[in-house]
Formats: structure tokens, C-alpha cells, sequence
């Protein structure tokens, strides 16, 4: 191998002046993208570490399984037992109708619809899903609480009008997935769309729905806006299961906890966050999970 | 496996319209076959992808019981043809076509035919394998008659009949309940091919079975399609001349979207009439 001084390699091994410049900003490029995924994680955890360390003092397993009891000074000395109770009946609901819908307009979109009428129901999902949370807790309360009073039914409503479009797009993405060729096989078998949907489509994007769901329920269960007008009021401090008046929920409690003045309720507070950080942590690990399964599925 | 659901029965039993021949009746028991297929006839078929014009007047009748090769370059319009005779072309949005296909003497794009009936009788294998992911090996072979409502003892007698004659019977009779994609290639487009016979058709239509498949499973493939033309007609696609020399008893030839010959194999590839399949098959273009 000829060299031009002793130990330089050939001239056409080295980079010239032109390379070593785009070497550099390579370089660079690389720095500032690690250290924009360190900052976007550690945020995170910065978030997350707070939570349980301001949360500390209050979490216990008395302030989950017990009722609030206010004390006569006005503090809270129980626990958050009945939002729990309440968020969840108030999530089931919310999801009981928004995901059958949700999936009932993704199937309708991407198996029977025109293209045209396929495309202006995507635009209005995104709309929708665009809309500010609290402008949707205004039209629910408009609707439904304005004349009557505050209730369950009304704020599932609320989360439900949230959830929608997320379910449904995401969807609507999965069942786009599902490559044609089986569609094709099954109509030149002779069967008919719906059979082949139920059968043959919806089977194979299961774990994606699943996912999909899922990442919508996660989405709602924090959502405090559409419970602020719909599901605040509430009468009692014990667990309530009727829907038809307003229902306690952890985002509103909070809400509350954090605006009194003792700080033994602002504990409770971060208690309450972090419960729901947990809550909403396990959901989307559900998600993460049916997705690999969905995925490796698709590709067998 | 997916439990059949209760409401199938209503498919089953619904009355088939105006195309009335036997094979047409689901009910009808089916001995050994007598020899007595069923043929295709293109009349002045056009087909239509929006307002471009792919197929041009096509005349061909492929006859009972015989392999028919379609031979052309690509974009002449075989696919086109094939897809046109199972009314699969219409399911594109924005596809038409107009003229006549005839089963034997019905058309199958009569007023009151029914378009799932027509793809029972006329069956299609397409040039990807194309399993049903979240089915085994049996379900995938039963999936046309399952989900068309049959049940029971009778249609698990026809599943293991059909999986014996595409020749895959040994290779998978200990796994039947395995994951249809687990298989290879080759045995992935005979188990399709398996699906498709399984349903009974008069007429299988090939798109191109063998071009995704290694030289091995290719070879085996064409045997089973020699064994199956005495039961069945057989309209294959291919770009493969040897293939069509191997397989097909006549071979058409087509070049943007018109018939330009057509005539028995031999002839075709040893003495062709016209002079543009001649440049073809000897492989001047294409």
C-alpha cells in the first residue's frame, strides 16, 4: 500500500477538508439529539419523583381503602376511597360507550365507506379531537346539567365525548394495517363483507383495538375540565355508585385538596396524583404489551 | 379457533338466484366428479379503472375441464381478465366492466345473480399465499365453508379431503390446529389452494400461484394443477413461458388489454400465427 509520509494512509483514504466539516456537524447532530432525549426523560422522571416524594407522608393504605372524614377543623383525615370508586365507575362508563362507537365508526370508514365520506369523518374525529376539554364540560353542562343538576351520567358523558376520537382513530389506523390480500381472500371465497370484517379483520387487528382502548382510557382518566361542571358537586362523602347524581373523582379532588389551606390536604393532594399516576402508568404498560402481541401477529 | 356464531344458518339457506346449474346449490351432495366441468366464455369483455380503458373486447372461451394459459407482457391486461370473471375486478373502487361472462350459458353478471355465489363457483388463488393469520391449519381450509354457515361432521370430512388432494395431507396431519402461517411458502399457497377447493368451485382462476415461490415448491405447484383439471377448469395467469409450456393445454396471448392469439400450447410457442406473439414467446420484448 503506497503511502505518501511514513504511517499517513493513501490520499484516497483520508477525508478531505469538505468530509471533516460534515464529520463535525455529525457529530454534533448526534450531541444535541441525545442530550434532547435526556432532558424529555428526565422530566419525566423529575415528575414522577416529586409525586412520591411529596406524596410520602400521605400515601398509605388507610387513604385508599377509606372515606374522607373532615375533621373539625376542616381537614381531611380520611382518605380518597370514594373517588377512586367514583373515577372508576365514571371511567367504565365513559369507555362502555365510547369504545363500541369509536370502533363501529373505524370499521364503517375503512370497510364500507366511499373515500370521500371516509375522509370528511377522519377530519371531524380530529376536530373533535382537537376541541378543548373544558369547552367540551361546557356542552355537556349546557346540555345536560343546566335546568336538572350535576351527575355521573353527565360527566361519563363528558369523558366519553373526549374518548371517542382517540379510540376511533387509532382504529381506524389499525384496521388499515391489516393488508388487503386478506380481505381479498375471504371475498373470493364467497363470503359476504360483514363476515369477513367480524371474521377475518377484526380478529387480526384485535390487539391493536385493544391498544388503541386502552391508551383512550388513559387519556380520560385524568381529564378534569369535563368533570369540573359536569361531576364537582358532590353531596355526600361516602362511596356513591348511583350515577344519576354527581359521582367523587380524583382529578376533581385534587383539585379541591390542593386549594385548602391545610397542608396536611395538600399531601393528600400529591397522594391522590400519585395514585393516578399509577393508574395511569399501568394502562399504558397494558397498551405497550397487546401492541408487541398485535404486531408480532401481523407480521407471522 | 373461532367459535361459529349462532346466526350463520340465515346465509346457508337464503334462495340463490337466476343462476340455477347444480354446482350452484350448496345442498347438493357431490360424488366423484363425471368429467362433466363447466366452461368460461369472454364475451366482448371491456374493463374499465376509472376512464382508463384496460381490457378491450376480449372473446376467449376457456373450455371445461382444461388448464387455459394468459400469457403478455405486463400491463396487457391478464390479471385484468381473470379478476373480471370472478367479479373481483369491481370490488376496486372506481372499477367497471361491461360485456359477458358466461358459466356455461349464465351470465355471471346477470341482474339477478348473486355476486358471493358467483366467487363460491368460481374460486381464485392469488400470487401471495394468503393464509388467515389468526387461524390454524384447519380453520384456514375450513374458513369458505365455516363462515358460510357449515358445521359439523360433513364439513370436517371435506377440510381433511381437501388438504389430501393438494397433496399437503402428510406434511400437516399432526399439526392441523398449528398457526396457518407457521408453514412455508410453497405449502402456504397449497393450503391456500387447499381453502379454495375446499368451497367446491366448478372453475379455479390462478393469478400468478407459483411467482412467489421457489424453483422446488413451483414444480410441485404444476403437478397439483395437472391433477386438478380433472375436476376442475383452470384459468392460470403466468410471466413464466416454460410454465405455460408445462401446464396449459391452450394459451392466450394478449398486449394491451386485446386477445392477439389464441390456440393450443404447442402452437402457440413452437408456431405462433401472429407476428407479435412470435416476438414474445422468443422473448424479443416483455
Amino acid at each position: 500500500m503506497e503511502s505518501s509520509a511514513a504511517g499517513a494512509p493513501h490520499a484516497l483514504l483520508t477525508a478531505g477538508p469538505d468530509a471533516r466539516r460534515r464529520k463535525a456537524v455529525n457529530r454534533f447532530m448526534e450531541v444535541v439529539s441525545t442530550a434532547a432525549a435526556v432532558v424529555a426523560v428526565a422530566v419525566l422522571a423529575l415528575v414522577v419523583i416529586s409525586v412520591v416524594i411529596k406524596a410520602a407522608p400521605a400515601i398509605n393504605l388507610k387513604f385508599i381503602t377509606s372515606n374522607p372524614q373532615v375533621s373539625p377543623f376542616g381537614v381531611n383525615t380520611g382518605g380518597i376511597a370514594n373517588s377512586i370508586v367514583g373515577s372508576l365507575i365514571l371511567i367504565g362508563l365513559a369507555t362502555a360507550m365510547a369504545v363500541p362507537v369509536g370502533i363501529l365508526v373505524a370499521i364503517y370508514t375503512t370497510e364500507f365507506a366511499g373515500s370521500r365520506v371516509s375522509t370528511t369523518i377522519r377530519f371531524a374525529l380530529d376536530i373533535l379531537n382537537g376541541v378543548p376539554t373544558i369547552v367540551t364540560g361546557v356542552f355537556v353542562f349546557g346540555i345536560l346539567v343546566l335546568g336538572a343538576r350535576q351527575s355521573g351520567w353527565a360527566g361519563a358523558i363528558a369523558l366519553a365525548i373526549v374518548e371517542l376520537p382517540i379510540v376511533a382513530r387509532s382504529a381506524q389506523e389499525v384496521l388499515e394495517l391489516v393488508p388487503n390480500s386478506l380481505r381479498e381472500a375471504g371475498l373470493a371465497l364467497g363470503l359476504r363483507r360483514w363476515r369477513i370484517v367480524l371474521r377475518i379483520v377484526l380478529p387480526t387487528a384485535v390487539g391493536g383495538l385493544i391498544t388503541g382502548s386502552v391508551l383512550g382510557v388513559a387519556r380520560v382518566a385524568g381529564e378534569t375540565a369535563p368533570l369540573l361542571l359536569t361531576s364537582s358537586v358532590f353531596s355526600n362523602l361516602g362511596v356513591t355508585t348511583n350515577p344519576s347524581q354527581a359521582m367523587p373523582n380524583i382529578p376533581i379532588t385534587i383539585f379541591t385538596l390542593s386549594e385548602s389551606a391545610a397542608p396536611q390536604d395538600h399531601a393528600q393532594a400529591w397522594a391522590a396524583s400519585l395514585v393516578l399516576i399509577l393508574f395511569v402508568l399501568l394502562l399504558s404498560v397494558t397498551a405497550r404489551t397487546f401492541h408487541e402481541r398485535s404486531r408480532r401477529r401481523l407480521r407471522g | 379457533m373461532i367459535p361459529p356464531s349462532a346466526g350463520d344458518q340465515t346465509e346457508m339457506t337464503k334462495p340463490e338466484p337466476s343462476i340455477q346449474p347444480q354446482a350452484l346449490n350448496p345442498a347438493k351432495p357431490r360424488s366423484a366428479h363425471s368429467g362433466t366441468g363447466h366452461g368460461i366464455t369472454l364475451e366482448k369483455l371491456n374493463a374499465y379503472y376509472g376512464s382508463q380503458h384496460a381490457i378491450k373486447d376480449v372473446s376467449i372461451k376457456f373450455l371445461a375441464n382444461q388448464v387455459t394459459a394468459l400469457i403478455g407482457p405486463s400491463g396487457s391486461g391478464k390479471s385484468t381478465v381473470v379478476r373480471c370473471i370472478n367479479r373481483m375486478h369491481e370490488e376496486i373502487p372506481g372499477a367497471r366492466a361491461e360485456g359477458r361472462v358466461l358459466l356455461d350459458q349464465e351470465d355471471v353478471y346477470g341482474p339477478k345473480v348473486d355476486i358471493t355465489a358467483v366467487r363460491r363457483v368460481i374460486g381464485m388463488v392469488f400470487q401471495r399465499p394468503n393464509p388467515f393469520p389468526t387461524m390454524s391449519i384447519f380453520d384456514n381450509v375450513a374458513a369458505g365453508l365455516r363462515l358460510a354457515g357449515q358445521r359439523g361432521n360433513d364439513m370436517r370430512e371435506r377440510v381433511h379431503e381437501a388438504i389430501r388432494s393438494v397433496g399437503l395431507w402428510d406434511e400437516v396431519k399432526d399439526r392441523l390446529n398449528s398457526p396457518g402461517v407457521g408453514l412455508s411458502g410453497g405449502q402456504q399457497q397449497r393450503l391456500c389452494i387447499a381453502r379454495t377447493v375446499a368451497v367446491e368451485p366448478e372453475v379455479i382462476l390462478m393469478d400468478e400461484p407459483a411467482s412467489a415461490l421457489d424453483p422446488i415448491s413451483t414444480l410441485k405447484i404444476e403437478e397439483l394443477i395437472d391433477e386438478l383439471k380433472e375436476r376442475y377448469t383452470i384459468v392460470i395467469v403466468t410471466h413464466n413461458m416454460q410454465q405455460a409450456a408445462r401446464v396449459a393445454n391452450s394459451t392466450v396471448f394478449m398486449l394491451d388489454g386485446e386477445v392477439i392469439e389464441h390456440d393450443e400450447t404447442n402452437k402457440i410457442f413452437t408456431n405462433p400465427s401472429d407476428e407479435r406473439t412470435e416476438r414474445y414467446v422468443t422473448g424479443k420484448f416483455g
